[in-house]
Formats: structure tokens, sequence, C-alpha cells
């Protein structure tokens, strides 16, 4: 199934895994701040809450 | 406004360091080069206009961060704000004084600085006149910079981040010019954009400074 | 102006009725943005045939032309919101500029890694100081300062206008920084791959895969922001309500 890259293989698997590697490193990152801060407010609005 | 320029570059001067620190700076650019890339003059003529130009730039930029900073945490910034000047006025008058105190003796340390680096003949004439040329734009663009981190504490650092990108067309065009000088090719183009920048920066970003000012100052 | 003197406005009406729009939204584009990017990178790399000249490495180009073209759009687009924000006072647009700026950082530096990958083979140099090369490593110092600002300074809406102003001045030296690398270096870089004008130089085997992999990567671009501004949005409310906590206390 690994096409054949002829001359080339490491420069095109090394462009294609960095490329992959950074766009999910942003991805991830992007998803675990919002996460995270989704759990934050959720705590901060349940004391908001209480406190009235 | 004469009596704010005059009162800016008094205090440029009194207040120690800040008038000399930049020639000294440029100073010993101009002498590290050569020790770390070799003597060799063909290799330093080369080099020399790059040199010359980045070093007169990362020399503007050490004394930008006090050109707003002190008047902010003294308070007389807010009076100039509120003074009958426009504050787009104040900022370029305050940017001419950080040019005058800064800028004009890069300007005339300039051609000392190309003998060490062994600048060819031809490329003086160039070398002095692209920096009169292009200087007054890096003043005007660092008191951007200055302008948008003044309200920060560690506002140094990040000032440089911030304006050393703005400072590439003025650093190509100028560069570009000397060394076209020195080849002995025609550098009218390049110094005639580098001109451009430098009339449009100073006619457009003061109200972009004066701006940032307003905001930090809210 | 309203939302100087009532913040409440736009703390509970428009940011709501953005989070209810991204509510549904943003799943979508999310999941839309995923198949495609991934449909246009495995047809890429997978099914295309070789270049005769550039051979596999021509397959690269499903990555290398999709993160230049966002990392030029998400600075537009950034701008749009920064005017947006400065002209109209509208909180979710200075909230979307932020959010845009790590993504547009990252196309940069993916565009920046993918050409070096590329250049060496074709050119034989990992790095040459050629127009595009060098106005692409501006633009990424440009992100980095950008992205620098906004975390810099600690009130929210000051952040906001001083972050908009830099990305309006900057916009400008950027353009012009982008001529002043061509007047400096004639490069070896290759025109516009893709164009409108006749005589198209690419064949529709790579042009099929390389349009799925674009509206991937803008839809992909499209889904980080809706999600970053969210999550500003979110970060904001909570800094309200813990300062009223603090206020209470």
């Amino acid at each position: 199934m690994i096409p054949d890259l002829g001359r080339y293989v490491v420069e095109v698997t090394l462009a294609y895994a960095v490329s992959l590697a950074l766009l999910a490193g942003l991805v991830g990152w992007v998803w675990l701040r919002g996460q995270r801060v989704r759990r934050e407010l959720n705590a901060v609005e349940a004391r908001a809450r209480q406190k009235k | 406004m004469i009596a704010l320029l005059t009162r800016d570059l008094r205090l440029a001067i009194r207040a120690g360091g800040g008038f000399g620190l930049g020639l000294a700076f440029f100073l010993i650019l101009a002498v590290l080069v050569p020790l770390g890339v070799g003597p060799e003059g063909r290799v330093l003529a080369l080099i020399a206009p790059g040199i010359l130009w980045v070093g007169a730039l990362l020399a503007c930029l050490l004394s930008l961060d006090r050109m707003f900073a002190l008047d902010f945490e003294d308070g007389s910034l807010d009076l100039l704000a509120t003074a009958p000047i426009p504050l787009e006025g104040v900022v370029a008058i305050k940017a001419l004084a950080h040019w005058l105190t800064t800028g004009l003796p890069l300007v005339l340390a300039a051609p000392v600085l190309g003998i060490l680096l062994n600048l060819p003949g031809p490329a003086y004439g160039w070398l002095v006149l692209s920096l009169l040329l292009g200087t007054p734009a890096l003043s005007v663009i660092g008191a951007f910079g200055a302008a948008l981190t003044v309200g920060l504490k560690r506002g140094g650092l990040l000032m440089s981040l911030l304006v050393l990108p703005l400072y590439v067309p003025t650093l190509v065009f100028g560069a570009e010019a000397v060394s076209r000088g020195a080849q002995g090719l025609p550098a009218a183009t390049p110094l005639l954009l580098l001109a451009g920048i430098t009339a449009g920066s100073a006619a457009l970003l003061p109200f972009a400074a004066a701006h940032a000012l307003r905001i930090n100052l809210r | 102006m309203t939302t100087t003197t009532r913040p409440s406005l736009w703390e509970y009406a428009n940011p709501v009725k953005f989070m209810r729009l991204t509510d549904w939204l943003l799943p979508l584009v999310g999941w839309a943005a995923a198949a495609l990017v991934l449909v246009g990178l495995v047809w890429g790399f997978f099914f295309t045939p070789d270049d005769f000249r550039q051979g596999s490495t021509v397959k690269i180009i499903f990555l290398h032309v999709p993160s230049a073209l966002m990392a030029i759009n998400a600075w537009i687009m950034m701008l749009a919101a920064s005017l947006v924000w400065l002209i109209r006072r509208h909180h979710v647009s200075a909230l979307a500029a932020r959010a845009a700026g790590p993504v547009g950082a990252v196309m940069t530096l993916i565009a920046l890694f993918t050409g070096a990958v590329w250049g060496q083979p074709m050119w034989g140099t990992w790095w040459a100081w050629d127009p595009r090369l060098t106005s692409f490593l501006i633009l990424f110092l440009f992100y980095l300062g950008y992205i620098a600002l906004w975390s810099a300074i600690e009130d929210p809406d000051t952040a906001a206008d001083l972050t908009a102003v830099l990305c309006i001045v900057g916009s400008v030296f950027a353009v012009l920084s982008r001529y002043a690398a061509i007047f400096w270096n004639q490069g070896l870089h290759q025109g516009a791959s893709l164009s409108v004008a006749p005589g198209t130089r690419m064949d529709w085997a790579y042009k099929a895969p390389l349009y799925v992999a674009m509206t991937g990567f803008g839809l992909l671009f499209l889904a980080l922001v809706l999600a970053g501004t969210r999550t500003e949005i979110r970060a904001r409310r909570m800094s309200a309500l813990m300062t009223r906590e603090r206020m209470q206390a």
C-alpha cells in the first residue's frame, strides 16, 4: 500500500510526518485549552450560583 | 513644541548613558564583527554595508524603550496628552528628539566605522546618504513600538520582537543602496524607496503611535 | 458607545448568540475539515503519480500550498477582524483575531518546513534567501510579535486595541517587506502553481486532490478559530465572574 517514493522517501515522509505532527499539536492545544477553560468556567459559575 | 524638543534633548544628554550608549554599542559591534569573521579585507568589504546597517538598527533599538517610559512613569505623559498640542505632534517631536540623539550621531560615526570594516571607497557617500535617509524611519517606527509597549513592566524585549520585523524594509533598502554603491552600480532606486518609507512612516505612524498611547493612558 | 458604558451588553448578548451559533456549527465544520484534510492528504500521498521532473517530492505540494494559502489568509482575516473591532467594538471579533494568531503561525511554520524539505532535493539547499521564503519567515516573525503582545497585556480591552493597531501597521509593513524581498533577491521559487490565467501548468491528477486539501485546510482554520474564539469568550466570562467574586468578598 505504501507508494514507491523513489529517491525522495526521506523528504516526502519527513514533510508529511512533521506537518501532521504540527497540525495535531495545534488541534490538541486548542482542544485541551478549550476543555480546561470550560471546566474552570463551570467551577466558577457553580460557585457564583451557590453564593446566590 | 520647540520647548518639548529642547526638553527631551536636554534630558537625553543629561540623563547619562542615553546619549552615548547607542554610539558605544555601534562601535563595539563594528569591533566585534571583524573579530568574529576574521581580519580578511575582502570578506569585510563585502559584508560591511550590511553590518553597518544592522549595527545602526540595533543601536537605535537600544534607546527606544526610554522614549515614552520615563514620561509614562512620572505622569508627564498624561499632561502631554491633555496639553493643547496634539498627541500626534508629541510623538513626532519625541521621535525627532530620538533621531537627533541617536540616529544623527550614528550617521556621523558610520564613516569612521566604515574604515574599520574596510568599506570600499565609493560606498562612503552612499552609506552616509542612506543612513541619513533611513534612520528617521527607524526612530518613527521605534516610536510606534515604544508607544505599544509603554504600559508594560518588561516591555523592552517584547518591543524588540515587535519593532524588528517592522525594520525589515528599511534595512533591506538601506543596505542594498550601500552595497550597490560599493560595487559602483546605480543606487538611486533603493535610495528613493528608502526615502519613500521614511516619508510614509513619518507621515502616518505618529497617528498610530498616538492612538496606541491614548489606549495605554486610558 | 454602548460597549464602554454597558459591558454587560456584549458579555451576554452577542457572545451568547455566537455561542449558540457555533454550538452546532463547530462540530459540523470540524468534521468536514477533518474529512477533507484526510481525503486530500491521503489522495495526495497515495494516489498521485510522480512528476517527471520532481519525482515523488511533488506530493509535498498538498501540504505546502494549502498551508501557505492559509498562512496568508489567516493574517488577512486577523486584519479584517481587527478593523471590525476598532470600528464597531464587536468583542467577538477581537477574540476571533486572537484565536487566529497561533493557527496562522503554525500554518506559516508548516509552509516554511515543507518548503525547506522540498527545496532540499529540488534546489540543492534547505534554505535559500529567496523572496517568497524570506517573506514567509518575516510573516512568521509578525505572527510571533502579535501573539506575544496579546499575551503580554493583562487588560483584555487594551490588549485587543493595541494588537489591532499592531495588526494594521504590521500588514502595511508585511506587504512592504514582501516587495523589499523581491527587490533584494530575485528568487528560485517557481511562480504560483495555480493560476486562473490560461495555459494552466498543472494536471488535474494533482489539481483535484490539491483543491480538496485546500478546502480542508480552509475549513480546518475556520474550525480552529471558532473553537479558539469560544475558549476566549469563556475565558473572558470567567475572569469577569472572578472579578465580581473578588469584589463581593
